[in-house]
């Protein structure tokens, strides 16, 4: 345990200087329309809403909202490009367009990453290292799916669905467009996608890419708005299939909007993942896994690791450690490449995320932030873990969406098991042991639609992501997400 | 001048099947099953919403150790109820025709139930393999994605054919290691319920398969909306029913599967995607290191 | 809890190995990843490039060292690079004992250190007695820090007592002399045997631990050190007392140096970013360093012939 004379310190000494990512190459319009039928045209009603940067609370553009006439334009245009382009499309040719995206997106990472950090608020070094390159991967992955889609589902003849309808959330901006539209179109679908109302930016950027790459009009829309044009494009007649990412409150409205309609499908809902750490686990190492698993993207990511389960002979290292650990995180500008936490997504999740900073202190839990200084303007939170929290804290059961960890201790595996999986959640789950068949046993046991064993938050696009119960329908990426975009007649 | 019977036969009492077990309803009520001249064939259970949570109780209860059985083992015991039915036939076509099923047709369902469980048993243990993937991911770790049983799955059985409907929905549910209630043809029931003491001679372990007999529309709101019930198959109602189902199944994300208007009598019935319908993918993440 | 005073008695006894933690390369190699996506720029990078300088343990040890070569080095240790002005010094000159009288001739009136390896240098195939007199003659010949290699055969064959008395004998030779321990991790091959090496060395009273010998390769890697550095740290955690790194071999670039020093910081904190507690055994580092530190201060980018390489 820490003790005066063996505590580090790791505040004052050498710093980093500011090592703020250019933001010359970028080219952000002051307005953006909606993207239908393969050119950004004007809403009907003439609206626009802002989209701002969370670190500076500067507007970035202005973005046109789609009402109802707007969403029918886009429906209606993505239906002409299934039937009359798209789905006679010879499927090599569609896959030649997959792959065009991808490689151009990949030419393009630089001034996507940056954008994506300045609308969102993530940290530079995940949108350069993680989020653009996943988003070109999902490309190239699904491209190839076009022209073998035969040999994904035996003993069945796989046909596209027609118009499908996605609706994606803030967090991940570019790569969720990624993960909707690529499988989407390699099945033969052509798309309107919403992108979240305070992220359009990547999505827009997109289109515009998307134009130059060449598909024909009408294969990918694009319109941006908020709630209501999300249900707009979930209730259209004219959709054939519906996804979705997002809270899991939204996904049953849409559950039960879709009730009794014809059209399919998926949801990638909420969690609040279990990380299990046993004592004989490599401990530096689930240190670092905590620290990913929770403090990744902010902690706003559906399958964050936010409740951390340690064996009580090794808690007190394992939290000691981690609060090291989070000294060494640096929070602030999220174009700094040596920021490791950025802006919270916008002011009404900052609220969201200190109320559950209340809600847990005020259930008797022990709070801890690391230390460390907050720039002025924008939205900020350091990183937090609470202790002396129980399976009846709201803070752990109840998904907070940010930088805030809630650790209890366990003593058998039974008990670990049991705890993990006393949730209506089922998204992620995590394992640390050094002991394989301990490892095999957990991740059987734990239901949950991706489990991580000695590591946390990893994701590819040839590995199916989505969640158990309350989580989600479905699963995207891999052979397993082409699923949700085909019929599987015989 | 009529002369009495040899000997007065002794009529059979329907009950329903909960956790191994024969109970009568706790409703106290019962329908009237009649032959096609309107003479009364039998009484069966009118089960209520308790009798579901109770089947359900044992489902849930029974669902690990399923789970957890070997798919070989499931894949026998799938196996012996076909023989145990194999050993009833005569009595399940009797049943059958008795319901107004013509004699060839009701031969042929029962074969056909018979030859759907060989059928599934011998998926048991060869489904994962068709549909499990080892995902190259670009990392140093080895990633697999495998199926795993939805869970605890309720049933809605067509109406007809009543044992051939049922079998047909039943099997794939538990070669994929799922527990389940079904609730039978509300005009063909007999067999059915007849079909859950085959089950009990099969070493089906207890609250594996649950059998309701009753009326949709008193039931299927609580097959819908139970918060313990993972997935229900549904093989009746039009959109009205689809739509109370689905709804009331966005409490707890309950998928939900409809399977209206499948023709269970033919060969497009045989297809392990019944089976991965009431399965989840679990992809599991491992770093590759010394 | 142990106390920082008393060095001679850093032994705290034979460490319970089965306590030792597991080590998951792959998780080392993302952490590692993660220190070198670190950007250093200005100033924060010309306080590091000066920093690394003062740790650096300028290293000649081959067959053909000479007295004249030795006096050189030393030459270089004293005089970096006149031409920048406010340049520190470097810890220490590292040679083989029988040049050690040279260089503590050659380095009279500096306060740079003078490290011997010794210990049958560099396999340790050796009797414990050669070892122990080979250490005591490069003590009594000047050497203030000894660089001993651990027996890696018996550290393979599990003898791990035996490992441990060795060190145990070696720093009592040393007397005041700083032990660094290397326990040759290219040998070792795996992180799990590098954390217990690092246990069996901190426990036996090693003042540091240093990876490699530079005869082997792999020498230094970012992952072998992280794992080290994490045993000081949870070392420092149960006894209180501070033992210092040095990773050595194959750290020839500022870049990397730097990478280093991001790690150190971010595992050990402020407390060991001195040359008191971290070392850099190398022989070429410096110049690239000095390169750097010009660029830094002309924003040219430099050639090497511009800076004496002895």
């Amino acid at each position: 345990m820490a003790t005066a004379e063996n505590t580090l310190a790791f505040s004052g000494g050498w710093e980093y200087a500011p090592a703020p990512e250019s933001t010359d190459h970028i080219e952000v319009a002051s307005r953006y329309g909606l993207f239908i039928d393969g050119d950004f045209v004007r809403p009907e009603k003439g609206r626009y809403f802002d989209t701002i940067n969370p670190a500076t609370e500067e507007r970035l553009s202005r973005v046109a909202l789609a009402g109802p006439e707007d969403v029918d334009k886009a429906v209606k245009a993505a239906r002409k490009a299934y039937s009359s382009v798209w789905s006679r499309m010879k499927p090599a040719e569609r896959g030649k367009y997959i792959f065009r995206i991808a490689r151009m997106l990949q030419e393009r990472a630089r001034e996507f990453a940056a954008i994506e950090s300045l609308d969102g608020g993530k940290p530079i070094r995940e949108s350069r290292d993680i989020d653009i390159p996943l988003a070109a991967a999902h490309f190239f992955y699904y491209a190839g799916w076009a022209d073998k889609l035969e040999y994904a589902f035996p003993g069945r003849r796989p046909r596209p669905l027609g118009v499908a309808g996605q609706v994606i959330p803030w967090n991940f901006p570019l790569l969720m467009a990624a993960w909707k539209i690529a499988p989407a179109l390699a099945a033969g679908n052509t798309v309107v996608l919403k992108p979240a109302e305070t992220t359009p930016l990547t999505a827009l950027k997109l289109a515009e890419l998307i134009a130059d790459a060449g598909l024909p009009p009408g294969v990918v829309n694009i319109v941006t708005g908020a709630g209501d044009t999300g249900s707009a494009i979930v209730e259209h007649p004219g959709v054939n299939k519906v996804a979705f990412t997002g809270s899991t409150a939204v996904g049953k409205r849409i559950q039960k909007a879709l009730a009794g309609g014809r059209k399919s499908y998926t949801l990638e809902l909420g969690g609040k993942a279990a990380n299990i750490v046993f004592a004989d686990a490599a401990i530096d190492q689930a240190v670092e896994g905590i620290v990913n698993g929770i403090f990744f993207n902010q902690g706003h990511v559906c399958c964050a690791g936010s409740r951390l389960f340690v064996q009580e002979s090794v808690a007190d290292e394992v939290v000691e450690k981690l609060s090291q650990r989070m000294e060494t995180l640096i929070v602030g500008d999220p174009l700094d490449k040596n920021t490791d936490i950025g802006a919270i997504n916008s002011k009404m999740q900052l609220d969201k995320i200190r109320d559950y900073l209340k809600v847990g202190e005020a259930e008797g839990g022990s709070l801890h932030q690391a230390s460390g200084k907050l720039p002025r303007k924008g939205y900020w939170c350091r990183p937090a873990f609470f202790t002396g929290v129980s399976q009846s804290s709201r803070v752990v059961q109840e998904e907070i969406f940010g930088p805030v960890l809630a650790i209890q201790t366990f003593r058998t595996f039974d008990e670990a098991l049991e705890k993990a999986n006393n949730t209506p959640y089922g998204l992620s789950g995590g394992v640390w042991t050094d002991k394989g068949a301990k490892i095999f046993r957990m991740t059987q046991g734990l239901k949950a639609g991706v489990v991580w064993a000695n590591t946390f938050n990893k994701f590819d696009p040839t590995s199916p992501f989505g969640g158990y119960k309350e989580s989600g329908v479905g699963r995207e990426g891999g052979l397993h997400g082409l699923d949700a975009y085909l019929r599987l007649g015989e | 001048m009529a002369t009495a019977a040899d000997r007065v036969p002794v009529a059979k009492t329907y009950k329903i099947y909960i956790d191994g077990k024969f109970p009568r309803t706790e409703s106290g009520r019962y329908l009237a099953i009649n032959d096609k001249r309107g003479a009364l064939l039998a009484n069966v259970c009118r089960s209520s919403r308790k009798d579901f949570r109770n089947a359900v109780v044992a489902a849930r209860k029974a669902q690990p150790g399923w789970a957890k059985a070997s798919a070989y083992l499931r894949g026998q015991i799938l196996y012996r109820i076909a023989e145990m039915l194999e050993g009833r036939r005569e009595q399940f076509v009797a049943e059958l025709r008795a319901g107004g099923v013509t004699a060839k047709a009701a031969e042929q369902d029962v074969d056909r139930s018979i030859d759907r469980l060989i059928y599934f048993a011998g998926w048991a243990d060869k489904y994962q393999q068709v549909f499990s993937a080892v995902n190259p991911v670009s990392s140093s770790h080895f990633n697999f994605s495998v199926l795993e049983p939805m869970g605890v799955v309720a049933i809605i059985a067509p109406d007809e054919p009543g044992l051939l409907g049922l079998v047909s929905n039943i099997a794939p549910a538990i070669a994929g290691g799922n527990t389940l209630v079904a609730l039978a043809s509300e005009t063909e029931p007999l067999s059915a319920i007849s079909f859950a003491e085959v089950l009990h001679a099969s070493d089906v372990p207890a609250g594996v398969v649950n059998i309701l007999s009753g009326l949709k529309s008193e039931l299927i709101e609580h097959f819908a909306s139970h918060m313990d019930v993972n997935a229900v198959v549904c093989c009746e109602g039009g959109r009205k029913q689809r739509r109370q189902v689905q709804t009331l199944a966005a409490e707890n994300v309950k998928r939900t599967v409809f399977r209206i208007d499948t023709d269970w009598r033919d060969a497009g019935a045989l297809n392990p995607y019944l089976i991965r319908d009431t399965q989840e993918v679990k992809t599991t993440w491992h770093p590759i290191g010394v | 809890m142990g106390t920082n005073a008393n060095r001679a008695d850093a032994a705290v006894g034979f460490p319970d190995l089965s306590r030792v933690p597991p080590v998951d390369e792959v998780g080392v190699n993302e952490r590692v990843a993660r220190f070198q996506s670190r950007s250093i720029k200005k100033a924060s990078k010309v306080e590091a490039l000066k920093c690394i300088l003062s740790m650096i343990d300028l290293t000649t040890l081959e067959g053909q060292d000479t007295p004249g070569k030795v006096r050189q080095l030393c030459q270089k240790a004293i005089h970096l690079h006149d031409a920048m002005p406010g340049l520190p010094h470097v810890a220490a000159v590292c040679v083989y004992p029988n040049m050690v009288a040279v260089a503590k001739e050659a380095l009279r009136g500096t306060d740079i250190n003078i490290a011997s390896v010794a210990t049958a240098f560099p396999s340790g195939m050796s009797s414990l007695d050669l070892k122990l007199d080979d250490t005591r003659m490069a003590v009594e010949a000047g050497a203030s820090e000894i660089d001993m290699v651990i027996s890696r055969g018996a550290f393979l064959a599990g003898e791990y007592r035996y490992v441990f008395d060795e060190i145990v004998a070696v720093k009592e030779a040393c007397g005041d002399a700083h032990l660094k321990v290397i326990l040759e991790t290219g040998e070792l091959r795996t992180l799990d045997r590098v954390r217990r090496a690092s246990e069996l060395a901190m426990h036996a009273g090693a003042d540091f631990i240093k990876t490699s010998t530079g005869k082997i390769q792999p020498a230094a890697t970012m992952q072998v050190t992280l794992v080290m550095l994490q045993a000081i740290r949870d070392f420092f955690a149960s006894t209180g007392r501070m033992v210092g790194m040095k990773p050595a071999g194959g750290i020839s670039n500022a870049k990397l140096a730097i990478h280093y020093l991001v790690m150190l910081k971010e595992t050990l904190g402020n407390a060991w970013m001195t040359p008191e507690w971290f070392r850099f055994g190398a022989s070429s580092l410096a110049n690239d360093v000095l390169m750097q530190l010009e660029k830094q201060a002309t924003g040219v980018y430099q050639s090497a012939d511009y800076f004496s390489k002895d």
